[in-house]
């Protein structure tokens, strides 16, 4: 057991050394000469909360009616934040270290983590603030609490597969960051964030089915998991408590797999040439 | 010299390098958006070309070794300074190291203008692939070669330049790697800084754990501190061994350059004037040529032997003159005179000479030969028909270990200067 942490420190520990160094100075970079400092990835998804509830709660009337409705809002939020933040930073990373991949050699997926781990960093302080705003709500915690780590995990991992696949065509074709912007949006729209999927599966007929097909996107079923475990079991669905088929709840966990598997495979046999290519 | 090359036989190889190919993709067509690449892939364009930069490399460098890297600009030294370094990957061949590599293909790099000193030290340091801790212990060295103390917890935009590579080189040079790879860093820098890194490589030097390989086009700096080197040229090793061997290899090979230069330079007005001849050469004297028996790179010891060819059929005399050049200190240390060697044999012929280089210190000549007829006017002076000019001149360099001292043409043996009593 000594020996197997021994060959792993020995192949990953300069990668970890890079990868503290990187994400350090970028945490400590990325909020330079502004007064509030680190206060603003705190304060951001709080302004952000506070409009979409505004527009979409109060004025649009999107609420599920249910008391804890703001904080799986807050929740829902904060956590595709987190994945578009790490997706769109992360997608130019290589690019954007260039003058580093050109003159030092580290194993190149260390930029590219420690983009995505720079995300991660604000998802965590942005969840402290749920987890208070919870507490305020008087949400009733269960042992499904247990079960959101493995989700979040699982949100980080198809940010990464997500990213180390854009990232890769990014070096050869800069349009994919326009493209990746569109398809934010479509995906965002596209998943019950703004708008609980009652709100459109209450209408019944077509748009019914079509809306819990949504669920289908592993993205959405990540976040839906989440905001389940973590504040809301009667109120939230997922696709655990919305298909009856096993075949249907394990297409969002494969399509996980496959997604992190390509974007590393990809992100691996054309790492080689980055040096050259830019 | 030969007795310290032989004495890292012994010693452990840290750096194999076989039979290494590189090639790039230099685009011929601007490809960086999909719709391009979309019409090129119907149009079935490649859209660039294949460079070939270096064509098959093998070499071994011992561990304590001071090895060096020349070549001209463009040969590929660069690029396998990368290879070396693990930045690029090499088409054909391996490349395996033995120990910990830092590479220094520019100081500072992942410096920050807006980390203090300090924090840039560490994260310069991490890049290199040190831990913090390993930092830690380096870093009141580090500090102290850079002579910065008092400003460690300043960003660094507010650093002077040359502040920025002060400290960029000592963490460069108090990294305790085994293998150090250097590219040209002795470039830059003002006088001070320049004798530090001297030092510094002067005590490598001597450090049989260290090794250090140079990638240079400075002559001096191989001579100085390598006691090995490869010349490298069009991709392939045009030269190995001691380093003394090589730089001469190195000054030929420019001499070579210069010459196919000129060339060029030539062909271009030759095609402008629509001359038939080489320059310096016409219809009444078509092969006038100055061609070296000896070896082009020769000890003072021995004379240098060399023909003339020509080609007179005129019914006159003529005169065979040859004036020698000093090509690095300018000037002409001999000229034979007009009337020397007065020419018999007419037609295309080939005469043989000889030149004394004893007096001679170290430096590079070039022979310009010329075929000269009386002038009919005045008995005394005669006109040149024609000139051994660029590729008919020749060229030979003087090498010597017994001249120490090469700023001046005429060595010790030639000639001293005494002191008079008073």
């Amino acid at each position: 057991m000594n020996k197997l942490i021994e060959s792993i420190r020995e192949r990953y520990g300069y990668s970890l050394v890079v990868l503290r160094g990187l994400v350090k100075t970028d945490f400590k970079l990325r909020y330079q000469g502004s007064f509030l400092g680190v206060a603003w990835s705190v304060l951001k998804p709080l302004m952000l909360f506070c409009v979409m509830y505004v527009v979409f709660g109060k004025f649009l009337r999107m609420s599920d009616g249910t008391p804890t409705y703001p904080v799986v809002l807050l929740l829902g939020i904060s956590s595709w934040q987190f994945f578009q933040e790490a997706t769109s930073v992360g997608l130019r990373s290589v690019v954007d270290r260039g003058d580093l991949l050109r003159k030092i050699h580290f194993p190149n997926y260390i930029v590219v983590v420690s983009a995505t781990v720079g995300s991660m960093i604000s998802y965590a302080i942005n969840l402290v603030v749920v987890l208070i705003f919870a507490l305020f709500a008087r949400v009733q915690f269960t042992w499904r609490v247990l079960l959101v780590p493995l989700s979040i995990i699982q949100l980080y991992a198809l940010a990464l597969g997500v990213t180390l696949l854009f990232a890769t065509m990014y070096v050869y074709f800069r349009d994919v960051a326009h493209i990746w912007d569109v398809l934010q949006q479509v995906l965002f729209y596209g998943m019950p964030i703004i708008y609980p999927l009652s709100y459109v599966t209450s209408r019944g007929g077509i748009l019914a089915v079509l809306a819990r097909l949504e669920l289908i996107n592993p993205i959405a079923q990540a976040i839906q998991d989440i905001r389940h475990n973590l504040i809301a079991p009667e109120t939230q669905p997922t696709i655990w408590n919305q298909f009856d088929q096993w075949w249907v709840k394990a297409i969002p966990l494969l399509l996980t797999v496959i997604l992190l598997w390509l974007g590393v495979h990809f992100f691996r046999r054309n790492s080689r040439k980055f040096a050259e290519v830019m | 010299m030969n007795t310290k090359t032989n004495s890292f036989d012994q010693a452990p190889v840290v750096l194999s390098v076989e039979h290494v190919a590189k090639s790039f993709k230099l685009p011929t067509e601007q490809a960086t958006g999909l719709k391009q690449a979309f019409i090129n892939w119907t149009k079935g364009i490649k859209g660039y070309k294949e460079q070939r930069v270096l064509r098959d490399i093998s070499f071994e460098v011992h561990q304590g070794e001071f090895f060096g890297i020349v070549g001209r600009n463009g040969g590929g030294k660069s690029t396998l300074l990368k290879l070396i370094s693990g930045i690029y990957v090499p088409d054909k061949g391996s490349i395996a190291t033995n120990g910990k590599l830092v590479p220094f293909i520019e100081l500072g790099v992942g410096f920050n203008p807006e980390l203090t000193g300090r924090e840039n030290v560490y994260l310069n340091g991490a890049l290199l692939g040190f831990t913090h801790e390993e930092v830690e212990a380096m870093y009141d060295d580090i500090v102290a070669f850079a002579e910065l103390e008092e400003f460690m917890d300043q960003k660094l935009k507010n650093y002077s330049s040359g502040m920025q590579v002060r400290l960029a080189f000592s963490v460069a040079i108090k990294a305790q790697g085994d293998i150090l790879v250097l590219d040209e860093v002795l470039a830059v820098g003002d006088e001070a800084f320049q004798r530090k890194c001297d030092a510094y490589f002067s005590e490598v030097r001597e450090d049989p754990t260290k090794t250090v390989i140079l990638v240079t086009h400075d002559m001096a700096a191989v001579k100085k501190y390598c006691n090995r080197a490869i010349l490298i040229r069009d991709g392939e090793i045009a030269a190995s061994g001691d380093s003394g061997t090589v730089s001469e290899q190195y000054t030929l090979d420019n001499l070579a350059q210069e010459k196919k230069d000129a060339e060029r330079e030539r062909e271009r007005l030759a095609k402008k004037a629509e001359q038939k001849y080489p320059n310096g050469l016409n219809e009444r004297c078509p092969i006038l040529k100055t061609i070296a028996v000896s070896p082009q790179v020769c000890v003072s010891s021995e004379p240098f032997k060399f023909d003339v060819e020509y080609q007179f059929d005129e019914d006159t005399d003529f005169y065979l003159a040859v004036a020698v050049h000093d090509i690095r200190r300018g000037g002409i240390p001999y000229d034979t005179g007009s009337k020397t060697f007065k020419m018999t044999k007419r037609g295309h012929q080939v005469a043989h000479f000889e030149l004394p280089l004893d007096l001679f210190n170290n430096g590079e000549f070039r022979l310009l030969t010329s075929l000269r007829t009386p002038n009919p006017n005045n008995d005394e002076i005669t006109d040149a028909v024609a000139v051994a000019l660029d590729d008919n001149a020749c060229e030979f360099v003087i090498r010597d270990p017994r001249n120490t001292k090469n700023y001046a043409l005429l060595s010790d043996r030639a000639m001293q200067i005494t002191q008079l009593n008073d």
